[in-house]
């Protein structure tokens, strides 16, 4: 990639005596996945694009305890927790945006107790108050009347009721917004959360994310837009098992946005 | 002996009401085995999930067939109480349809009460052949061979008998059928027996208004022994759920002592623990029902088997064994397994070798959940089987390390390299530079 991009950290921004406008944690996923990292990236661009002063934890991130809770080990999610909380109020963080809903989920509603009192937002939420503040606008129409679908992330829909957010930014590209049989809070699991995108499924007749890519593919979408880099995956090889990647996209919602912009 | 009919009514009643009694005392006593969890901050909101969720019904017509059809069997029995009141009244006092002096109004009210009770037959017939003609897959999965399958029709037929008394019971009363109020639909059954002499008549109406509210007292009863608890029970289980976004599981307070301790650089190690004589050793999750809390063993009565979770869960879906109205059925079958150990037992708990655990709900079952919530989402009296599958977990991993091996391998990793994956935390901004 030829372009630069700009990514502060925290402890650079703090040796100049500066506290960004918001943190932006990066997470596993969009640190280490392949895939994952272009959604971090992408995202990266629009916050340059409108001049947000942001900055990451860079190597003082640490898994936040998610994937460790959901599986039942408490002690592991709580090392974690108390540890990222160390940092982050070293830093004196205020306002987090993340890209992942299940950093997002443990760290808007896990972490308080622990010590940890942040206002954290999801990047869907948070582009969204880009374009309706004016900081960031939309041009062109790569994607108009381009059919996409939204594959509702659990941590983000149901468990912490954000619908509306990612839907208002497909509209904003003059897309066409198509929605699944099981959408919002009756969305079906892409078979990654609580642990399962580590291990292996149990013994069934489908897995759970074919099962929710049928859903996908029936409402002829050219793009299937997540708002999870584990959705994404889950998606993206049920996609491939249904031999359809040449004609179906599987994005995230960053993607989208950073391509609508030519970024 | 003019006063027999009173003094047996008397008897009778007050067997019924006393036997209720005493097994809700038990199921009190069950649920407080739980552990204490509180659920009385925030009021205003539990009476208003309460009025909403189970009062208004508002989760039920996500599914609008069942739902409505519900409504109109619990509009009729909630309505149909006022009858009963009246035939209490009446049989204790030897009076006849005592509540008659509301004139007008009161044909206005049988007269509702029997609509309703054709609503209610329909309804019924709607719900029996959904579970035994259609065939729903929901009400046929495994989950409820045997027991369950036969407690849901036992309670479709109550409800056919009870409305079909309550109609023949006014067909047949002389005296209502001649004021020609609130008639409604029973004037079209009264022809039915106008080839038997008054006095037969008579028979047939006392008979009918005897079976009634027997029927009525035995049904009552029948509640604590089927899953049809969930009509007195959804109210207090809706007042107590968990007002939190459903993403938020609870910290375990007894591990961040433990991590507080650990991570605490003046604390000694060496240093010996002082000692509480009284202190039960904490145990990490749980195996058995005694480790839950109450509230998750209130869900557990009040479920009554409607199997929304089950046919939303993406395991389920998928053919894995998870199935979380079986997770319920499950803590409640252990939980009066337990309860019957201590009546045994002169009120302690002998441990019997068994447990909720392995016993009932097997370690499959459990990591084949992906904790997406969609059974809490769908359960119209929220109940959690989510916050037990992950209390199960908790105990799996904390006190048995028995999570699956590639689960350790994750965690493993989490502890050296803070990721999930084998990556270096050093290389955690290098994807700026790619």
């Amino acid at each position: 990639m030829s372009e630069v991009i700009n990514v502060p950290t925290m402890a650079e921004m703090l040796a100049q005596g500066k506290q960004p406008e918001v943190l932006f944690w990066v997470g596993c996923a969009g640190s280490f996945d392949d895939r994952a990292k272009k959604i971090t990236k992408a995202f990266v661009k629009i916050l340059n694009r409108a001049n947000v002063e942001f900055a990451v934890l860079g190597t003082e991130e640490s898994c936040t305890g998610d994937p460790a809770k959901r599986a039942g080990n408490e002690f592991l999610f709580q090392m974690q927790a108390m540890m990222n909380i160390e940092v982050l109020n070293a830093y004196e963080a205020k306002k987090i945006v993340t890209a992942c809903p299940h950093c997002f989920n443990t760290l808007k509603n896990e972490y308080p107790e622990l010590g940890g009192k942040y206002e954290v937002i999801h990047h869907t939420e948070f582009l969204k108050s880009l374009l309706d503040t004016g900081r960031l606008t939309i041009e062109g129409g790569q994607f108009k009347g381009k059919r996409i679908t939204f594959h509702d992330p659990c941590y983000l829909g149901r468990a912490n009721n954000i619908y509306e957010a990612p839907r208002d930014l497909i509209q904003k590209l003059d897309a066409e917004l198509v929605e699944m049989k099981r959408s919002k809070a009756n969305g079906l699991c892409c078979g990654a959360g609580g642990a399962q995108m580590f291990k292996d499924a149990e013994p069934g007749n489908k897995e759970v994310n074919i099962e929710r890519t049928e859903d996908a593919l029936e409402t002829k979408p050219e793009i299937i837009a997540a708002g999870c880099p584990f959705c994404n995956t889950m998606m993206t090889d049920g996609v491939k098992a249904k031999e359809k990647e040449a004609d179906v996209k599987v994005m995230d919602i960053a993607e989208l946005i950073a391509n609508a912009q030519d970024l | 002996m003019i006063y027999i009919d009173n003094i047996l009514f008397a008897i009778i009643l007050t067997i019924g009401v006393g036997f209720f009694v005493k097994n809700v005392k038990k199921l009190i006593r069950n649920i407080k085995l739980g552990q204490d969890v509180n659920r009385t901050d925030n009021s205003s909101e539990r009476w208003k999930n309460m009025a909403m969720i189970a009062l208004g019904q508002s989760k039920m017509v996500k599914r609008p067939v069942s739902g409505i059809l519900h409504i109109i069997v619990y509009v009729g029995f909630v309505i149909i109480n006022l009858e009963v009141l009246e035939i209490i009244i009446d049989g204790l006092f030897g009076t006849h349809r005592v509540f008659s002096f509301l004139g007008s109004l009161y044909g206005i009210l049988i007269g509702s009460f029997e609509i309703l009770a054709v609503l209610v037959l329909v309804a019924v017939f709607v719900f029996w052949t959904r579970r035994n003609i259609i065939k729903l897959k929901r009400f046929t999965s495994s989950d409820l061979n045997g027991k369950p399958k036969k407690d849901a029709d036992i309670i479709l037929y109550f409800e056919v008998v009870l409305m079909s008394l309550f109609l023949i019971m006014n067909a047949t009363d002389i005296y209502f059928q001649q004021a020609n109020s609130g008639n409604i639909i029973s004037q079209y059954i009264s022809p039915l027996f106008s080839s038997l002499s008054l006095f037969e008549i008579q028979v047939v109406e006392r008979t009918a208004w005897w079976l009634h509210i027997v029927g009525i007292l035995v049904f009552l009863n029948y509640l604590y022994y089927s899953k049809h608890l969930h009509i007195l029970l959804a109210f207090p289980n809706t007042y107590f759920a968990d007002l939190n976004v459903k993403g938020k599981f609870d910290n375990l307070e007894s591990v961040t002592k433990e991590v507080k301790l650990m991570m605490d650089p003046n604390a000694d190690p060496f240093a010996a623990q002082p000692v509480d004589e009284n202190a039960v050793p904490s145990k990490f999750g749980a195996s058995d029902v005694q480790d839950l809390n109450w509230v998750q063993l209130l869900n557990a009565y009040t479920c009554t088997e409607c199997g929304r979770c089950t046919s939303s869960c993406p395991a389920n879906q998928t053919g894995k064994k998870l199935s979380p109205r079986k997770i319920m059925m499950d803590t409640r079958d252990r939980m009066e397994e337990v309860g019957k150990n201590i009546d045994a037992n002169n009120g302690v708990f002998v441990p019997d070798n068994k447990s909720l655990l392995n016993d009932y709900i097997t370690p499959e079952e459990l990591w084949a959940c992906t904790s997406c919530n969609a059974c809490v989402e769908e359960c119209p009296v929220n109940i959690s089987p989510l916050s037990i599958i992950t209390d199960m977990r908790r105990y799996l991993v904390m006190e048995q390390s028995a999570a699956p091996q590639s689960l350790n391998a994750m965690m493993t990793n989490i502890e050296n390299n803070g990721a999930p994956w084998q990556y270096n935390q050093m290389d955690r901004l290098n994807w700026k530079d790619e």
